[in-house]
């Protein structure tokens, strides 16, 4: 009994295997990174040069490509903003019986490989939505939902909805008032976390917009890559560690980790 | 909520529910005005999510003339294009079992190692690297291991070549070695939370009774965690299985996988009469997802109910 104020005597410690899948496993993560920060820096024999960087920096596709992407990183928080927060808000208030369904048609991008969906938004959508990089916006803002709807929904259940909103309602505030200045700064953390999770997904997308023929950061960074190796680690380092940011901001934002992938729900 | 039906306001009075007149009369209304916050949601949902989806399905079964038919399924399985079906079966099976292998240890090395800084660091970093895929993944690993990458020219200094087995990252075993940059943390996410559901108590009662660790295992370990496990290569299976970007940079087209496929479809190296036949493989991707994450919502539904006990 002595022994289990310490910890338990039939406790077990990670072995010899484990510790050895544990450092095989660090490595693996390590390498590619610390591998591609030096190719992006290294020139001919021996002598380092950032040259690679400032040549993408100089190239005007970065610019226009990320110009783009950000664009498109707006209009899927405004997505999350102006329709997924009133809508999973508008659940845990009044419609809880739809809940269900609604949550599935969030996974619906899950099972639905992004590969599918651009084909079939190839197939239905009209010309002029075809013809404008927006439709990607939209289409985003439905990639992202299987998030950005868990990390709203996590965070609505951590309040009392119906007793903020019917005492606010009570006082005389609009629907407006009570999204934004009572719903809203309740839910602040899930909100960043939803936003951070989806500006991360937009900026890596390349499926939907490579097959719908627009020039993202990613997939002018698939055309780079076919010509300049170096430039193309180059601004897949830098792209990476900025949604690396982004992410950790978000995994940490979440600290009670419910915004898994946990598809128990429906 | 107590306090706010004492409140004179619409909201309190219509949420009083139906059981008398005045409530009967509000049913309709209500149920209607219920629904009505969703609209904006369900329009959104119906035209970008429903829309393209049916009309892949649709598409799969109509001909070139607009007739019905099965043709294209046929074709969608038959000779190159099953090809790429089995290729793409095989790359999700495979890059499962092996992410599914590194992660279920990862996850419980750190679980059982006790150490609460380390677990705080892996369960960021695999928020973080599940996350991570597509295209600069591609040239993170052509930077390691590619042709002239860091790893392959400093192992070929000491004398060791990789590329001089049957190894290449630009094919099907670099392929699986990349997506365990992905699949490992999502198997460490998946299923940590059932690891560390596998109480300490149990194991001291186990082996209070007499059981040996092997026996442990046997009876109460493995039979808890199958189902966890199970699913989470169901879920990884499904997520290498419809990878395109990282599959697309790396082989350009070279190996035949199913989301490459159609995709190179929809860029147009098609032969004219079988426009449709990317439908039919749309549609075979849909199903195959839809079989591997019904099975994953299964199991871990299966596996949450003793977790919460």
């Amino acid at each position: 009994m002595k022994k289990n104020l310490t910890g338990s005597t039939v406790s077990p410690k990670p072995g010899i295997g484990l510790n050895l899948v544990l450092i095989l496993v660090f490595l693996f993560f390590l390498i590619p990174m610390f591998s591609a920060f030096l190719f992006s820096i290294q020139v001919g024999d021996g002598t380092y040069s950032i040259f690679a960087y400032t040549r993408m920096l100089q190239d005007p596709g970065l610019a226009s490509s990320l110009w783009l992407s950000t664009r498109l990183a707006i209009m899927t928080i405004a997505i999350v903003l102006f329709l997924m927060v009133p809508t999973v808000t508008w659940l845990h208030i009044r419609a809880q019986k739809a809940k269900r369904l609604v949550e599935f048609i969030t996974l619906l991008p899950l099972i639905i490989p992004p590969v599918v969906t651009a084909l079939g938004i190839l197939n239905s959508m009209p010309n002029f939505l075809l013809n404008s990089p927006y439709l990607l916006g939209f289409v985003y803002g439905v990639l992202t939902m299987p998030y950005t709807y868990r990390a709203l929904d996590t965070g609505l259940n951590s309040i009392d909805v119906k007793t903020l909103v019917d005492a606010s309602r009570g006082l005389g505030a609009s629907w407006r008032q009570v999204l934004s200045t009572i719903i809203a700064p309740n839910i602040k953390s899930s909100i960043f976390g939803a936003i951070f999770l989806a500006v991360a997904l937009v900026l890596g997308e390349f499926v939907v917009a490579s097959l719908l023929l627009w020039s993202t950061l990613p997939s002018w960074m698939a055309i780079v890559g076919q010509a300049d190796a170096e430039g193309a680690v180059a601004v897949s380092v830098l792209s990476l560690i900025f949604v690396w940011l982004l992410l950790m901001v978000m995994s940490l934002l979440d600290r009670k980790k419910k915004l898994q992938i946990k598809l128990g729900g429906i | 909520m107590t306090e706010s039906n004492q409140l004179p306001n619409k909201v309190a009075a219509t949420k009083s529910g139906g059981n008398n007149v005045m409530g009967l009369e509000f049913n309709s209304n209500k149920v209607f005005f219920d629904y009505s916050g969703l609209i904006p949601f369900f329009i959104f949902a119906l035209i970008f999510i429903l829309v393209p989806t049916i009309s892949v399905v649709f598409f799969a079964f109509k001909g070139n003339f607009g007739e019905w038919t099965l043709e294209n399924l046929r074709v969608a399985l038959r000779e190159e294009y099953l090809s790429s079906l089995i290729g793409s079966l095989r790359l999700g099976f495979f890059s499962a079992i092996t992410g599914a292998f590194f992660g279920f240890f990862t996850a419980y090395a750190v679980s059982i190692s006790g150490r609460k800084k380390l677990q705080r660091v892996v369960s960021t970093a695999s928020g973080v690297f599940a996350n991570t895929g597509g295209v600069p993944l591609a040239f993170f690993f052509i930077a390691a291991v590619g042709n002239y990458g860091l790893v392959t020219v400093n192992l070929n200094k000491i004398g060791i070549d990789i590329y001089s087995g049957s190894f290449t990252l630009f094919g099907f075993s670099g392929l699986v070695l990349v997506y365990l940059y992905f699949q490992i943390p999502l198997m460490v996410i998946v299923t940590y939370p059932a690891i560390e559901g596998l109480k300490n108590e149990w194991r001291e009662a186990a082996v209070n009774l007499g059981a040996s660790k092997f026996i442990f295992w046997k009876y109460i370990g493995v039979p808890l965690l199958v189902p966890a496990i199970t699913g989470a290569f169901l879920l990884l299976f499904a997520n290498a299985f419809a990878a395109y970007a990282t599959a697309n940079v790396l082989t350009s087209g070279t190996l035949p996988l199913l989301p490459v496929q159609i995709g190179s479809l929809v860029n147009g190296n098609v032969i004219a009469d079988q426009t449709n036949v990317g439908m039919a493989m749309g549609l075979e991707m849909i199903i195959v997802v839809s079989i591997a994450m019904a099975g994953y919502i299964y199991l871990d539904r299966r596996t949450s109910k003793w977790r919460k006990k």
